[in-house]
């Protein structure tokens, strides 16, 4: 396994006037891997997603991208690094295309006019390199497909640009069986092909079926950072629902010295 | 019939026939996508309805003042699509071309400009007031009614008080005046009409080649010539019928042509069907009526977007105006009040675009905005009172409000969202 972190989260806070969301988080993401994000409603995993994707600005702590440490201060900066994501409540424009939805804000132009054809071109061989074979047309408006097809389309949006970082927020969780497995295999081809990978999901199976690593998120504040195969189901669920298990996680009460990489924490330090 | 053909990358689709074309644009109709479908039937009936109750109707006369008489509210409703993709409204627009007509009377009547220097004035007054009108929405936030509401108001006593309370400016510039008046010659007539034809044949040609030589689908040739036989059919009889004489008493003042104001509305037509369709601006103008969040998401500049429609809608205002001012050959208090506005919107919804963003096309201004003007014209003909004729148009914008909010109700059922 790749041993430099691809993107690595240090000390992140973020708060919305008096609510603290996120607490000194870290979070490293490895080429070539999974990493599941999981925790539970309201822990902040979507709010980390759109502090590292730009559409919100951190508080304070820094985000390092192949070693460099970088400032996100919108969605075109996270894109111009390579870092791509597919957002829980899709953004996707239901009123155009597959092709046109997956170039939007990036479109293909030859002088002044949209270059159509090499956009489609493309656009068709993202979704063939990731053997997506559903798609009755390129050129069917997104209104028209399935869920499971929705999000194909936006995760093709990220090989699309040649991406470094996917993060995809939840991207099973209106799917049924067959369209679940089949986005899962898309997340681990995605990662096979040297991308690093993180996976939003409340699903226990969807995180062991593909992931490398599960970091958890407890109440704001990352609990742990572990590989999958160190760690069962049981104790993941301790982490999201308790913050800690066993001797991984957080401190019990006040902050204690467990000797990993756990931040120091005061609870209710809220300001 | 069918036979699948591989396009970009693999993926396997359908390659369409003439019936299989024909057989999708009906699926997507009965889908709830019905474009320009409702409009263009409307138009065919109101006419024949109209041209059989009163023979005038068809007369070449009647014809090129269709134009004529349409020009002012094709105009604002071109702009106002613009504003209406992403889901605003533009209540001012009305009001606004009424003060860049007064801008452009004042300037060429009681100052002396020339139409060269009056008309950009105008121009720049309409750019200008698009951009407070924009300002205090994106940026402020205050809800699109409520700004324009305040500006409809507001313009109404701005082009009082330009007339000084009351007064009536006549303009007596020739070329001004013949603007929204006089006819091009017959030669120039046909020369457009097949630039026209040609041009549009074209581009039509030139797409289908330039995605065949991808391997990409293309529409099947039988459907590209059906567009462009049409199209051609539709300018070759209107040409024909402009350029016969049809003034009444030809030997004191001859009367053909095809009126300056229809290629005029053609250039406008073209541009912003370009901008529309052809540009990432047109493309991010979609996006943010779609789904504004998706589209800031993408790093599409929302507000200035936001922006920028309306600007594009008071520098179309201005355009109808100054049109409205030509044909008038005045300005008086009311230009651009009455009915402009809500004519306007109604060419706009009638056409086809939708009130909820994210859906039109400038040719919506000009079908709609044809539709309204053959009610109007012929239920004058028929000697309908202006009372009647607002309840009917009245009636008939609701029919098309209700097309639009009954095809979203059935879009989302079909589709699955
Ligand atoms: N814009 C905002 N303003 C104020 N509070 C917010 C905002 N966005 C999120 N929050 C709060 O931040 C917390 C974390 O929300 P977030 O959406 O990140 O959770 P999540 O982990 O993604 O949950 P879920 O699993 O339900 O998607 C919640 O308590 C939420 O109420
Ligand atoms: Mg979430």
């Amino acid at each position: 396994m790749a041993a430099t972190p691809l993107l690595e989260l240090n000390g992140i806070n973020k708060g919305f006037g008096p609510v603290q969301v996120l607490h000194d988080v870290n979070l490293s993401v490895y080429p070539g891997e999974v990493t599941a994000l999981v925790g539970d409603n309201g822990a902040g995993k979507s709010t980390m997603v759109k502090c590292i994707s730009g559409i919100y600005q951190i508080d304070s702590g820094t985000v390092t991208f192949e070693g460099n440490q970088v400032a996100i201060h919108g969605p075109s900066d996270a894109s111009a690094l390579g870092i791509e994501v597919v957002y829980q409540d899709l953004a996707l424009c239901d009123n155009l295309d597959v092709v046109q939805n997956m170039f939007l804000g990036r479109e293909k132009k030859r002088g002044i006019v949209l270059d159509e054809p090499t956009m489609e071109q493309m656009a068709g061989d993202a979704l063939a390199s990731l053997s997506v074979r559903t798609l009755k047309s390129l050129r069917q408006l997104v209104a028209s497909l399935s869920g499971g097809q929705r999000q194909t389309v936006a995760i093709a949006k990220a090989v699309l640009w040649n991406s470094k970082v996917v993060i995809l927020d939840e991207p099973t969780a209106a799917l049924g069986v067959a369209q679940t497995a089949q986005v899962l295999e898309l997340v681990r081809r995605l990662a096979d092909n040297g991308l690093g990978v993180v996976l939003i999901s409340h699903n226990m199976n969807d995180v062991f079926a593909v992931s490398d690593r599960i970091a958890a998120l407890y109440l704001g504040r990352m609990a742990a950072q572990v590989k999958t195969t160190d760690v069962t189901h049981s104790q993941v669920v301790e982490l999201i629902t308790g913050g800690r298990s066993g001797n991984i996680g957080l401190p019990p009460e006040k902050p204690a010295d467990f000797g990993g990489d756990v931040v120091d924490i005061t609870p209710g330090g809220d300001k | 019939m069918t036979t699948t053909t591989t396009t970009a990358g693999g993926v396997k689709v359908v390659k369409p026939t003439v019936a299989s074309y024909i057989n999708d644009y009906w699926g997507r109709v009965r889908g709830g996508d019905l474009g320009t479908l409702p409009a263009i039937l409307g138009l065919i009936v109101l006419s024949l309805i109209f041209g059989i109750a009163r023979d005038t109707f068809f007369s070449g006369l009647n014809f090129a003042n269709l134009f004529n008489q349409s020009a002012q509210v094709v105009f604002i409703a071109m702009g106002l699509i613009f504003v209406l993709l992403l889901g605003e409204i533009d209540l001012s627009a009305g009001f606004a071309s009424g003060v860049c007509g007064a801008v452009v009377a004042i300037l060429l009547t009681n100052h002396g400009w020339d139409w060269y220097t009056a008309i950009p004035a105008a121009l720049v007054t309409g750019v200008v007031i698009g951009f407070v009108l924009g300002l205090l929405v994106a940026k402020l936030g205050i809800p699109s009614f409520v700004v324009t509401l305040a500006a409809f108001l507001a313009f109404q006593g701005v082009l009082l008080v330009l007339l000084g309370g009351g007064t009536n400016i006549s303009t007596r510039n020739e070329f001004f005046n013949a603007l929204n008046n006089n006819n091009l010659s017959v030669a120039w007539s046909w020369i457009l009409a097949i630039v026209a034809i040609v041009g549009y044949a074209a581009a039509q040609l030139n797409a289908m080649r330039s995605r065949a030589k991808r391997g990409l689908v293309t529409d099947p040739m039988g459907i590209v010539l059906m567009r462009i036989g049409g199209l051609a059919v539709l300018i070759v009889v209107a040409t024909v019928v402009l350029t016969q004489e049809r003034a009444i008493n030809p030997a004191i003042n001859s009367l053909k042509g095809v009126p300056i104001v229809v290629p005029i509305i053609g250039f406008f037509l073209v541009l912003w069907t370009f901008v529309l369709g052809r540009t990432a601006y047109g493309r991010h103008v979609y996006a943010v009526g779609g789904n504004t969040e998706a589209a800031r998401r993408a790093g599409i500049p929302v507000d200035r977007i936001r922006i920028s429609v309306f600007v594009i809608g008071s520098f179309m205002a201005a355009i109808g105006g100054i049109m409205a001012v030509s044909r008038a050959s005045s300005v008086d208090p009311n230009t651009g009040g009455s009915n402009i506005l809500l004519y306007s919107v109604g060419a706009a919804v009638i056409g086809g675009t939708s009130l909820f963003g994210g859906k039109g096309k400038i040719i919506n201004a000009v079908i709609g905005g044809a539709v309204i003007a053959v009610i109007d014209n012929g239920m004058t003909l028929m000697g309908f009172n202006s009372g009647t004729k607002f309840i009917v148009t009245g009636l008939i914008l609701l029919v098309a409000a209700s097309v639009d909010a009954l095809a979203r109700r059935r879009a989302a059922a079909t589709g699955n969202r």
